[in-house]
């Protein structure tokens, strides 16, 4: 399983990294976590507003901070 | 009808503490707890209702509305939507190359780049609540208007010469249907989680401005804050401090609350208070990701001399017909 975390860097996005770790060790899944910086990259997913969670290629959360309870629900 | 914050601080600062009013640290203490409690109550309420009733307006949303429109209705349709999107600072460089990259004009690409920051669902209703629905409305409708007007003047000058050649290169996706939880339960964690995250990201500047509002409040004299507050050189000097400024438009409210009551001209507040929102070294150093410094050069001047027409111009409507409340 593969998460992308798409921000350009802001709390909001260090945030959602946060809680998608906890996420995982609450789950005890694993799951390889990316920041993906790369302007190019996140419009190529189609999301203007950040952050954004990606898991394995398909936006599941744009625009606004998950849970880490919510990220659980996702996995 | 009795303010129960007012009535706190009464307690605790004049009551408790038995700091005599009309001192300068007591009032200003007094304002400060006064304005703590009532903006920091609101704020939750006032962002937790509206995360109810919030279909979700998308930015991705907006866009595909409006592409393809005619440049006055894309135009109108940017400055509305741009009033009533919650905006993150770290958005507008995705949300700029998004826009162009679906050939929305630039210049209605800068509107909404200016209502964006200037007009939130949250100030507006902030502003009613403190300040009364006659100033929040002309703060809208002032908004509005520089958005327009602003973005046809940044059209003028041709700003597509400034946009960094990487941003017309770039292919957007489409993200497809989100999962969205319509359940009573699901609204109420969407909603919570929308305040708590609001009001995690803003806090220290809210409290930032109502301090800068109660030092104000308790020690500018009135006759000071009258004088410079008014006539011809208040509002180009209200906008030139507020340029360097930063904070949100709910950090701005308290100090205008505080500027009013000591009678600070209405225009030269509303100018002030635009000002501070709208223009950010933050927000500039942001863009300039996406467009180089002459744009952005273009853009503060555009703005500094809107506000600067605002604030005469309210000035003026007020000595006319006495919208704002007196000191």
């Amino acid at each position: 399983m593969k998460i992308e975390i798409l921000g350009s860097g802001c709390k909001s996005c260090q945030t959602v990294y946060e809680n998608t770790q906890a996420a995982l060790t609450a789950t005890g899944k694993t799951a390889e976590v990316v920041k993906v910086e790369d302007m190019a990259t996140i419009l190529g997913y189609g999301v203007m507003k950040t952050p954004g969670l990606v898991i394995d290629g398909t936006v599941k959360i744009s625009g606004r901070i998950p849970t880490a309870e919510e990220i659980a629900n996702l996995l | 009808m009795i303010d129960p914050f007012r009535w706190i601080a009464d307690i605790l600062i004049y009551g408790a503490l038995g700091l005599p009013q009309g001192e300068h640290l007591a009032d200003a203490l007094h304002f400060f707890v006064m304005d703590v409690g009532k903006i920091f109550f609101m704020l939750v309420a006032i962002i937790y209702l509206m995360g109810w009733f919030r279909a979700l307006v998308s930015p991705e949303k907006v866009r595909n509305f409006i592409r393809g429109r005619s440049k006055f209705a894309a135009r109108g349709m940017a400055c509305g939507l741009g009033a009533v999107t919650p905006f993150c600072s770290c958005s507008s460089v995705p949300l700029f190359i998004g826009f162009v990259e679906a050939g929305i004009p630039l210049g209605v690409t800068f509107s909404f780049l200016i209502t964006s920051p200037m007009i939130n669902e949250v100030a507006v209703v902030l502003l009613a609540s403190i300040l009364g629905w006659k100033l929040a409305a002309l703060y809208v409708a002032a908004g509005l208007t520089v958005g327009f007007v602003g973005g046809i003047v940044m059209e003028r000058f041709k700003p597509e010469k400034w946009v960094e050649a990487y941003v017309w290169k770039i292919q957007m996706g489409e993200a497809g249907e989100q999962t969205v939880d319509n359940s009573l339960r699901g609204r109420h964690l969407y909603a919570w989680g929308e305040t708590a995250a609001i009001v995690k990201r803003i806090w220290t500047w809210v409290l930032l401005g109502i301090g800068v509002g109660a030092l104000f409040h308790g020690y500018v004299p009135v006759d000071l804050a009258q004088n410079l507050g008014n006539g011809l050189f208040s509002v180009p000097a209200a906008v030139l401090m507020g340029v360097p400024l930063y904070n949100s438009a709910i950090g701005a409210i308290p100090v205008a609350e505080a500027m009013l009551l000591k009678g600070v001209g209405l225009g030269t507040t509303l100018a002030f208070m635009m000002s501070v929102a709208a223009l950010s070294v933050p927000e500039m150093l942001i863009l300039r990701k996406v467009v180089r410094w002459p744009a952005l050069g273009l853009f503060c001047l555009v703005l500094t001399c809107a506000f600067i027409l605002v604030g005469f111009g309210f000035n003026g409507l007020d000595s006319l017909l006495h919208f704002s409340r007196g000191a």
